[in-house]
């Protein structure tokens, strides 16, 4: 095999192509599907009037923006305090049988009730009603983490402690030099479901109870009969995620060097 | 090679040593059952046995892994209560830290108990990795090493700490052929070297005859230890030695011991 011929095996570009491929696709389907009268579809507007009312009066609009910042904010703030909260009662758990015993039980009956559930009483008890959404979308990422960490702690091999162990680590340095690191990939993944959660939490949280932000403003489209709001707060709700997505992938790729050099 | 000063380190001594697990109907099935026997040092001592006759639980008791439930251990007299740096275990699978460079892994037993400074660390460590053909890897994750790499920084690992036995338990199992052949070899060459007493795990009748000293063979309870066989083959040996007469008398001689006892049914 030449060296152009396995370069362009090996070259992600096609792959790229096919992606491109598949979103335009999607758009032109949504056309079509507007143009051609397809039933429900036809009261939507086309990509296009989406795109022309997104930048004739969105895109330099500061509200609009607010209503990322706003968004964003609160996800972030949730994420982080339910990372800060969780992640060391799932080291807890997984290491102190008395704590797990007395706690879990109850920790695990709460955990089954959807976060919007948590609405009513959040509102009630936190002062203000940002703080309840943030503690809402708090809600929404916690139980996730706690559950993947308390499982990284678990199945961390025998032999990688035994092994510590044998070499005479103190019961610190086995902590933090090996317990720490064997959970990585679980917090990781606590992280991935847990920014994904959280998303979906703030924006039906912001529906109910706020007057501000993405989920707000995808609302007053619907409640005000424009449909271009609508689609545009949907396709911003949609990039607003996978857009921290990707950060929070970039974050668990620095945590875990071993695993980027296979 | 006995011992008469009595200068070699590793002597370990068990005495009606007995362990047992909670089985499947919650009955206790005991895996070893009041097992005595000794290990001299400076051998290589190969204990060997069918899968489930316990040969890995007597390697994890020594190691301190797991406390018994009746019996002592001593090695050099002093008893066993624990894991300790005296007795490093090389793993069925590899116990290698993924999240650790090679070096990282190696040095890791020197620098968490402060004997040395990270620099002399690093030195020991890749003297030992030069010695061990793994000196361009020293910066690698052991993701990013084949199986038997894997095996030979686990033993580098174990090495610097200068253990007075090592405890190997299947360690090439799942190699295969040929790196298992050369790594055998590569342990045959440490072992001829230093005369570091060893406990070695196996299941293939193959690898204990052409590494031992003696043969321990290794039944489920209450037989526990059914024979020794002491391997007298030249030192040092190289795979050859398996091609020789005396080697085909003693392989005969242990599947005597081995099936013996044993019915086949058709």
């Amino acid at each position: 095999m030449t060296k152009a011929a396995l370069m362009k095996r090996l070259s992600p570009s096609r792959i790229r192509w096919r992606g491109v491929t598949s979103v335009i696709a999607f758009f032109v389907l949504w056309h079509l599907a507007v143009v051609l009268g397809v039933s429900g579809i036809s009261e939507l507007p086309t990509p296009v009037e989406t795109l022309a009312t997104f930048f004739g009066e969105y895109i330099a609009d500061n509200d609009y923006w607010q209503s990322w910042a706003v968004s964003f904010q609160r996800v972030l703030a949730g994420f982080i305090i339910a990372q800060l909260l969780g992640i060391p009662l799932g080291l807890v758990f997984g290491t102190n049988r008395r704590f797990r015993e007395m706690f879990f039980p109850v920790f695990e009956l709460m955990r089954p009730i959807p976060p919007l559930a948590w609405v009513p009483v959040s509102i009630l008890f936190w002062p203000t009603n940002e703080s309840s959404i943030i503690f809402i979308t708090f809600i929404g990422a916690f139980f996730v983490i706690v559950i993947n960490v308390y499982d990284g702690v678990r199945s961390i091999r025998n032999e990688h402690m035994w092994l510590a162990q044998s070499l005479g680590a103190s019961r610190l340095s086995i902590f933090r030099r090996i317990m720490l690191p064997s959970v990585i990939p679980s917090i990781a993944v606590g992280m991935t479901l847990g920014i994904a959660i959280t998303w979906n939490v703030v924006i039906a949280a912001e529906m109910i109870s706020s007057d501000s932000g993405l989920g707000r403003m995808t609302w007053e489209g619907y409640v005000s009969s424009t449909p271009e709001v609508v689609l545009i707060g949907m396709i911003s709700i949609g990039l607003a995620g996978y857009l921290s997505s990707v950060v929070v992938e970039w974050i668990e790729r620095r945590m875990m060097p071993w695993k980027e050099t296979r | 090679m006995s011992d008469p000063a009595g200068q070699l380190k590793g002597h370990i001594r068990v005495d009606g040593l007995t362990r047992g697990f909670l089985g499947p109907d919650a009955q206790p099935v005991s895996v070893i059952e009041d097992l005595s026997v000794e290990f001299e040092p400076g051998l290589l001592n190969v204990v060997m046995g069918q899968s489930g006759c316990g040969k890995s639980t007597l390697a994890y008791l020594l190691a301190g892994y797991l406390a018994p439930d009746a019996g002592s251990m001593t090695i050099d007299r002093r008893p066993i209560t624990g894991p300790g740096e005296d007795r490093i275990m090389v793993f069925q699978e590899t116990a290698l830290w993924p999240w650790m460079s090679v070096t990282n892994n190696v040095i890791f037993g020197p620098l968490v108990r402060n004997a040395i400074s990270r620099q002399e660390a690093k030195v020991r460590a890749e003297e030992l990795l030069e010695r061990f053909g793994l000196i361009d890897f020293k910066d690698k994750y052991p993701g990013q090493l084949s199986g038997g790499m894997k095996r030979r920084a686990e033993i580098a690992q174990a090495l610097i700490n200068s253990p007075d036995i090592m405890i190997l338990d299947e360690p090439f199992r799942g190699l295969d052929v040929m790196t298992r052949e050369l790594l055998q070899e590569y342990y045959l060459k440490l072992f001829e070297d230093s005369r570091l007493s060893t406990l070695f795990i196996t299941s293939e009748l193959e690898e204990a005859l052409f590494l031992a000293d003696r043969i321990y063979v290794m039944a489920e309870p209450p037989d526990n230890i059914t024979s020794v066989i002491e391997i007298d083959l030249p030192r040092p040996r190289t795979i050859d030695v398996t091609t020789t007469t005396q080697y085909l008398k003693l392989k005969q001689e242990a599947m005597h011991h081995l099936y013996a006892g044993l019915e086949v049914s058709a």
